[in-house]
């Protein structure tokens, strides 16, 4: 015998549909006064829920966010890991230099069609310029709405993703 | 036609209006309660979103169900797939034309109306659309007419698990209308009459049949659920099984008519529970609702429509509490636990009202079912205590044991 299976024997004596129905008639009955679960969605939210009773993670991978510095300006030098990196191949980048050698982004678009938000970018940027964030609600009404370009990946609000650390695997 | 027919016709006409519309409306709102019920018994809120507290959500689902397209399937039998909705349909609406609603209402009404010429009324006026004297053997009858509704939805959809649906639902209903049929004999034994007028009357003087007629109750109830296809006995539909048994194939209005009829039901059996077992529209302890006035009309209504919203409300906590029985075990209860009992208790009600009017020589009709009340204690406890320990309602311990003596044979043969 390769697999062990333990045959329970059904219960001959003591046992009572109608007892067992009343029972379970009970439970369901007072579930009925218990509070409820459901969040009202367009009304609450996941992202910002005051009671903190259906907040999502902080590691959750969602739309990106391109980070500024102090002067407003992108913080991407335009190094071209992202887009090396990115196994959805979704970045386009095309590198731009000014006068003083700074090196910044002419295009740089996500194609968040293709985006499997692995959170590799954010990973790997050494300038930590582009981030996923803690943000779900992208729907457009056509899909060229869908790659976002430099302008629509900056002017976003929402807190970026937290890395996994691995010296602290739970998060604590 | 004389000014009286003429009257009968009219009151008759408005009754059927008024209560055609409650009932259509009812349903439409039982499938909001029942969507409801169901989402309080789960933590949830259920819908709420279109109207006040979602009462506007069985509209939206008419509307959508009205828009939506018609399906065909392309071998079906189109004659008997369009005419199969509207024959569990007609079936559920015609029973609440026989349930009486409400007190009978005096009535001393002459007028002239233009077109119609002299009408007039004059005595008691029953609140069910019409008092026929057979009384319930006419739900009886109707309501096993619903099984051809489903049984052709079944067979005409051309599809293995709409054919499997309709089969196994006209075996269930078939075989759980004859314990039905006789749980209702007790009630006979002791009222003497089928009509609902009588049943009632003989409620009021007496007690309400739930309590010297327990068990019969008890059939009755769990005859109605199998009648009317809800869990724990919805076999026909039976989605984790036959997708959604025998209306597989439907879709639009013609699917929609399906679960109205559903609904239609439970509301004609929750109406028959309480006008045979707990009083019908009578309020208990009083005696003035029966003085034909039009307050105690109406209030007999209300009280009539909180008992039947009760059971409706019993219909729904059973379905979102029990688990669906397996086929055997459903045909078992019905052949060998509800059938046998019900036989049993027709024979034990009749001796033992004759005993106490023969030989004990009691008249008085309350003390007789009190009597009869202390009887039904001692049978209950016989039947769901000393009986209901693995002896009863548990068919599958014996279909398994006989599997097993019939595989120990195999391998002994062998």
């Amino acid at each position: 015998m390769s697999i062990g299976v333990k045959v329970l024997k059904r219960p001959e004596r003591q046992v009572s549909y109608v007892r067992a129905a009343l029972k379970g008639m009970a439970l369901t009955f007072k579930h009925m006064f218990q509070p409820k679960v459901t969040m009202q969605y367009p009304e609450e939210k996941s992202t910002s829920d005051e009671r903190g009773q259906y907040t999502i993670s902080p590691r959750w991978r969602g739309t990106h966010r391109m980070l500024a510095d102090e002067q407003g300006r992108t913080k991407c030098v335009a190094c071209g890991l992202c887009p090396q990196i990115c196994p959805a191949n979704c970045i386009k980048l095309v590198p731009g230099e000014d006068e003083e050698g700074n090196r910044y982004p002419l295009i740089y678009e996500i194609d968040e069609f293709r985006c499997v938000f692995c959170g590799y970018c954010q990973e790997v940027c050494p300038e930590e310029a582009i981030h996923v964030g803690v943000h779900f609600e992208n729907s457009e009404y056509s899909r060229d709405r869908f790659v976002y370009d430099l302008e629509r990946l900056s002017s976003p609000e929402h807190s970026v993703s937290t890395l996994w650390d691995p010296t602290d695997p739970k998060g604590e | 036609m004389t000014a009286a027919y003429k009257g009968f016709l009219l009151l008759s006409i408005i009754k059927m209006i008024v209560i055609f519309t409650i009932v259509m409306i009812g349903v439409a709102l039982l499938t909001l309660m029942e969507r409801k019920v169901s989402a309080w018994m789960q933590n949830r809120r259920g819908p709420n979103r279109v109207g006040w507290a979602g009462l506007l959500q069985p509209a939206a689902d008419g509307i959508k169900n009205i828009v939506k397209e018609e399906t065909f399937p392309g071998e079906a039998n189109l004659g008997i797939f369009t005419l199969a909705p509207a024959m569990a349909f007609i079936p559920a609406l015609l029973l609440s034309a026989v349930i009486p609603w409400a007190a009978p209402l005096t009535v001393n009404w002459d007028a002239n109306l233009p077109l119609l010429g002299a009408v007039s009324y004059h005595g008691s006026l029953t609140m069910a659309l019409t008092d026929l004297p057979v009384g319930f053997l006419f739900v009886l009858a109707i309501s096993s007419l619903g099984v051809y509704g489903i049984a052709l939805a079944g067979w005409a959809s051309n599809n293995k698990y709409s054919l499997l649906g309709g089969l196994r639902s006209s075996a269930q209903m078939v075989s759980y209308e004859v314990a039905m049929g006789m749980s209702l004999i007790p009630v006979l034994l002791l009222t003497g009459n089928v009509t609902f007028q009588q049943i009632i009357q003989s409620q009021q003087q007496g007690l309400w049949f739930v309590l010297p007629l327990f068990i019969s109750f008890f059939i009755f109830l769990v005859s109605g659920f199998a009648e009317t296809n809800r869990l724990p006995f919805d076999l026909p539909e039976a989605e984790s099984e036959l997708i959604a048994g025998y209306h597989t194939e439907y879709s639009a209005m013609k699917f929609s008519m399906f679960p109205i009829s559903e609904y239609a039901n439970m509301a004609t059996v929750s109406a028959m529970v309480v006008t045979l077992f707990f009083g019908g529209w009578d309020i208990p302890f009083t005696s003035w609702d029966q003085n034909g006035g039009l307050l105690a009309m109406l209030a007999t209504a209300v009280v009539m429509f909180l008992k039947v919203l009760s059971f409706l409300f019993f219909f729904m906590w059973i379905r979102w509490t029990l688990p669906r029985f397996r086929y055997d075990q459903l045909m078992a209860l019905g052949w060998k636990v509800l059938l046998p009992l019900a036989l049993v208790y027709i024979m034990v009600t009749a001796i033992a009202i004759w005993i106490i009017e023969q030989v004990g020589g009691v008249t008085d009709t309350r003390v007789k079912m009190f009597i009869l009340f202390g009887l039904n204690l001692v049978l209950g406890y016989v039947v769901f205590f000393l009986m209901d320990r693995g002896h009863i309602m548990s068919g599958s311990y014996r279909a398994s044991s006989n599997l097993d003596a019939g595989s120990r044979r195999a391998r002994q043969a062998a």
